[in-house]
């Protein structure tokens, strides 16, 4: 057993895990935590995706001794209490999922691209989101969801 | 601002859903979300091999890690869970859901594991040894068929699973062929086009793998299963039948699925081991499936193999169409396995008026993962088979292929239509879709434009597709267990109204759609009514969703309960006004006299009144809540037109979809925010078959597509803005004249895509490629080599 301390969603957890532990697997069973998903085992769908330290990550590739010391973000802590964040809205508002299965991944990447670009164009968003796959929506309104967000961010 | 006054009518608008606020802060609760005190994980060891019988299994490693609370192998199982059930019309082999003495298909399971939790039950698995003596494998369906290498099932010689199997002109009923007819046209004929293609094995791939948690309660002698399922209540009956477990002592539960595409409709061993494995131990247990594993233990689609001719006449006027289907159905029945091929031949005529029409099917064992029910099911292939064959003919004499379809429609006056193979189709003009998209893709400029791109020496081709299929699946003829469905509505005391729905949405909306048609039928805002769903324990009967059926079975069968409590409604609110009921209205939430709103009663005032009715009208129950059931008198056929520019690189061969533009009829729409996310994901799995997607198995019957590292799936990057258009032509076999769309963008993107491609590489005599479109098959045609 290895100790880890990961900052997830702004509060500090300590935990005892197996060193083999992969990180979506001790926040979706050590902290509950089950707005993460696991939807491949080979880092191809991004189902499992959060922010490590701002940037986004595949938590199904990571073991979660190697997150210790880290901060985490998970779509559960997306939100600003009652208020979503724009990403969230715009999935809302565009009809940017179906299922819902891909969409905590999908949000966390695309929190990721809009700080990298905020005023990204069509063909950046889609390639921005390369890394995660969904099956249901065709991307279409995703794409529009992220434009959506990029506009609202920019307007203030 | 004031509240307008009367509330806007809701059907018909883009509403946003009512689903998302849950899903997009990650608090939807999926299976594997699922928790109970005492939880035991299962694995499930599989065969590694494609063909074997097993001579011996040691479990001894595996049962000395510490935690593992027991082992079962297939012989094992055997003792307490019977066969799996096929209830289809067709001879079956026996199927165990953990195999006890032959392994048929690389990831058929031959044991599983119970431990205290997934890694070490995964452990387990893997420390488990098979001893197998091997079986030559069955790979090629149409070597099969002579029985070589080998026979999978000892009752079904030369591997038939089915067939051959004719229908059409010239078959009677009891199945006797009469060719003249048939054979009589091919030879009038001035043109034929014949062409073997093969429309290739595709994994569903949901993103949300299966799972599922059993839960049997000694004592309370109940189980309680959840499961990734697009139908809990069907999951109940096979369940109960299994278990020895009567249906009362049985709740299915399908949480938050995360997306199906039809491979969720079945009935899984890993659910009834779960089932059986946690009533034999009385604890609970949760297996979730690995993706790996996905793409050995759940099934399959298409793989199947049409011979398609078309006799015609110069002038483009079709006389005949003979289509020959073998379909490689791997290892054992599934739940609808021996059924899809069948709609590949209920469909052969497309929307077309074929004088005479031969099909013919004959389904085949191999050793592979059983194919069944994947988005489509069956009607992709036949649109395939029908629409690359007419692409092919219109070049062959030199036609415009819209002018070509335009010439051979069955038309709008013909319907219902009754085909040659049995299909009757509902409703239809074809050739008013066909103008609408002609008219959205500028035809004519698109042309001009691929003309112009060509002397620039670009390789760019245009494609078109129409297609008709089968919704609303029913009747309950053609479905083995019914073809109905079934809601409840309930007026509660308060006024609010909670509704039950039979089907089981997995990303189809109905919380909002069916909560659109209670608004605007009830005359209450949308926030005032809730849709409950996919717990049999809520919901007292249902099938299920699949077939494109949730609107126009489902949504017809809670429009129809609806208006039994609206009436009764009616009834106490006419004894509490002192008026006649036929005088009322329903409207802003309140029930009053036409005229004098002002006089009226509140809903909840209505409400309370019904469910503590002092003076009781003559001849009425207290109480506000009505069920349905729905059965459908036939199918919705709906219909569309699909047309594509790409563009194959000429030094890579890489294929790029340039335009993509869908004409769609689904009769009346619900939502059309949520018809548009249905077409979009629709075209995107259509257009992933001819572009990136094939379940690939080696000639020894290895699987080499076992994960998503090679198995493609679509990505953001694969696609243009799709361009959707739709016309409306409603079906008059349910109350709504909605037709369903959950399949439509797949069944008729596929084949404009193939048909853009081989226009595009024209140049270089190229007739027909077989799917996928791989880059490497694209640069050969371009450079010389072999396609």
């Amino acid at each position: 057993m290895a100790q880890v301390s990961i900052t997830v969603n702004g509060r500090q957890r300590t935990a005892d895990v197996e060193p083999r532990l992969l990180l979506v697997h001790f926040l979706r069973e050590h902290l509950n935590l089950t707005g993460t998903h696991v939807g491949c085992d080979t880092s191809q769908c991004g189902a499992c995706t959060v922010l490590l330290d701002g940037r986004s990550a595949k938590s199904c590739t990571l073991f979660a001794v190697q997150a210790d010391g880290s901060e985490v973000t998970t779509i559960e802590g997306l939100a600003d209490g009652d208020r979503l964040h724009p990403l969230q809205e715009g999935f809302w508002e565009e009809h940017g999922l179906q299922c819902g299965y891909c969409t905590p991944g999908m949000i966390m990447s695309a929190v990721n691209l809009l700080h990298d670009n905020p005023q990204p164009t069509e063909q950046e968003i889609r390639d921005g989101l390369d890394g995660n796959l969904c099956r249901c929506t065709g991307y279409q309104h995703i794409v529009n969801a992220v434009q959506h967000a990029a506009e609202r961010t920019n307007r203030g | 601002m004031t509240a307008p006054a009367v509330l806007p009518k809701l059907v018909g608008q883009r509403v946003r859903r009512r689903e998302d606020p849950r899903l997009i802060q990650g608090r939807g609760t999926y299976v594997d979300d699922v928790t109970i005190a005492g939880l035991q994980h299962l694995a499930f060891k599989r065969s590694d091999i494609p063909h074997g019988r097993i001579l011996s299994i040691d479990t001894s490693a595996a049962e000395a890690l510490d935690g593992v609370e027991a082992i079962f192998t297939g012989a094992q199982i055997a003792e307490f869970l019977g066969p799996m059930p096929v209830p289809t019309p067709f001879p079956a082999p026996e199927h165990r859901a953990v195999a006890a003495d032959v392994v048929r298909y690389v990831g058929d399971p031959v044991a599983v594991v119970v431990a205290r939790d997934r890694y070490l039950a995964r452990d387990a698995a893997d420390a488990i040894t098979v001893d197998c003596e091997p079986l030559p494998a069955v790979v090629d369906p149409e070597a099969a068929l002579s029985g070589q290498p080998a026979v999978l099932h000892a009752d079904f010689p030369n591997n038939v699973a089915v067939g051959p199997l004719p229908a059409g002109t010239g078959v009677g009923r009891g199945g006797q062929v009469d060719d003249s007819a048939v054979d009589g046209a091919f030879a009038e004929a001035e043109v034929v086009v014949s062409q073997r293609m093969v429309n290739q094995r595709l994994a569903p791939t949901a993103i949300e793998p299966r799972g599922v948690v059993a839960h049997f309660e000694p004592g309370k002698e109940t189980l309680t299963i959840w499961s990734s399922t697009q139908n809990p209540h069907i999951l109940r009956t096979h369940v109960a039948a299994l278990t020895g477990l009567g249906q009362d002592q049985v709740r299915a539960i399908a949480p938050e699925v995360g997306g199906g595409f039809g491979a969720k409709i079945n009935i899984y061993g890993e659910d009834l081991v779960a089932a059986a494995v946690s009533k034999r131990l009385g604890l609970p247990v949760k297996w979730v499936e690995d993706r790996s594993e996905a793409f050995l233990a759940t099934i399959h689609g298409r793989g199947i193999i049409g011979y398609v001719d078309i006799a015609a006449r110069r002038d483009g006027r079709v006389l005949g169409l003979k289509l020959r289907l073998v379909a490689d159905i791997g290892a054992y029945n599934m739940l609808l396995t021996a059924v899809v091929p069948t709609q590949t031949m209920r469909m052969a005529n497309g929307t077309y008026a074929f004088p005479v029409v031969r099909a013919t099917l004959t389904e085949v064992f191999t050793n592979k993962t059983p194919t069944d029910a994947y988005r489509g099911a069956g009607r992709p292939e036949a649109a395939y088979f029908v629409e690359r064959a007419m692409d092919m003919l219109a070049r062959e004499i030199g036609m415009d292929p819209a002018e070509l379809r335009r010439r051979n429609f069955i038309q709008p006056h013909q319907f219902p239509y009754k085909t040659q193979v049995g299909a009757l189709y509902d409703s239809g003009d074809y050739e008013k879709a066909l103008d609408r998209a002609l008219e959205k893709a500028g035809w004519e400029q698109l042309k001009a434009e691929r003309d112009a791109a060509r002397a620039d020496g670009r390789l760019v081709g245009l494609g078109l597709s129409m297609y008709v299929e089968i919704c609303g699946l029913g009747p309950s003829a053609r479905l083995p267990n019914g073809g109905w469905e079934y809601s409840q509505v309930t007026v509660e005391r308060d006024g609010r109204i909670s509704a039950t729905t039979g089907v089981s949405p997995h990303g189809q909306g109905n919380e909002t759609t069916f909560a659109q048609m209670l608004a605007d039928q009830f005359g209450v805002p949308l926030e005032h009514i809730r849709i409950h769903h996919g717990d049999t324990a809520v919901v007292k009967q249902g099938i299920g969703t699949f077939g494109s059926r949730s609107q126009a079975v489902g949504g017809a069968a809670l429009h129809l309960a609806g208006g039994k409590v609206k009436t009764k409604m009616a009834k106490f609110a006419a004894a509490l006004l002192e008026a006649h009921e036929g005088d009322l209205v329903f409207e802003n939430g309140r029930i009053a006299v036409a005229g004098a709103p002002a006089a009226g009663k509140t809903f909840a005032e209505v409400a309370a009144y019904a469910h503590r009715p002092v003076k009781l009208p003559a001849g009425l129950e207290p109480g506000l809540s009505e069920e349905a059931f729905f059965e459908p008198p036939n199918n919705t056929y709906p219909f569309g037109c699909h047309i594509a520019l790409l563009e194959v690189d000429r030094d890579t061969g890489e294929p790029r979809l340039l335009r993509m533009v869908a004409v769609d009829d689904a009769g009346n729409l619900i939502n059309p925010l949520i018809v548009e996310g249905q077409i979009h994901g629709g075209l995107t799995q259509g257009i992933g078959q001819a572009l990136v997607e094939e379940v690939v198995y080696g000639d020894d019957g290895q699987p080499l597509t076992g994960s998503l590292m090679d198995y493609a799936i679509p990505r953001a990057t694969d696609f243009p803005r799709f361009e959707l258009d739709n016309t409306v032509t409603p079906t008059p076999v349910n109350p709504l004249g909605a037709k369903g769309v959950g399949e439509a963008g797949t069944i008729g993107s596929t084949p404009c895509i193939v048909s853009a491609a081989v226009d595009a590489l024209g140049g270089f005599g190229v007739r027909h490629i077989d799917m996928l479109l791989r880059p490497e098959k694209l640069w050969r045609i371009i450079h010389g080599g072999n396609a």
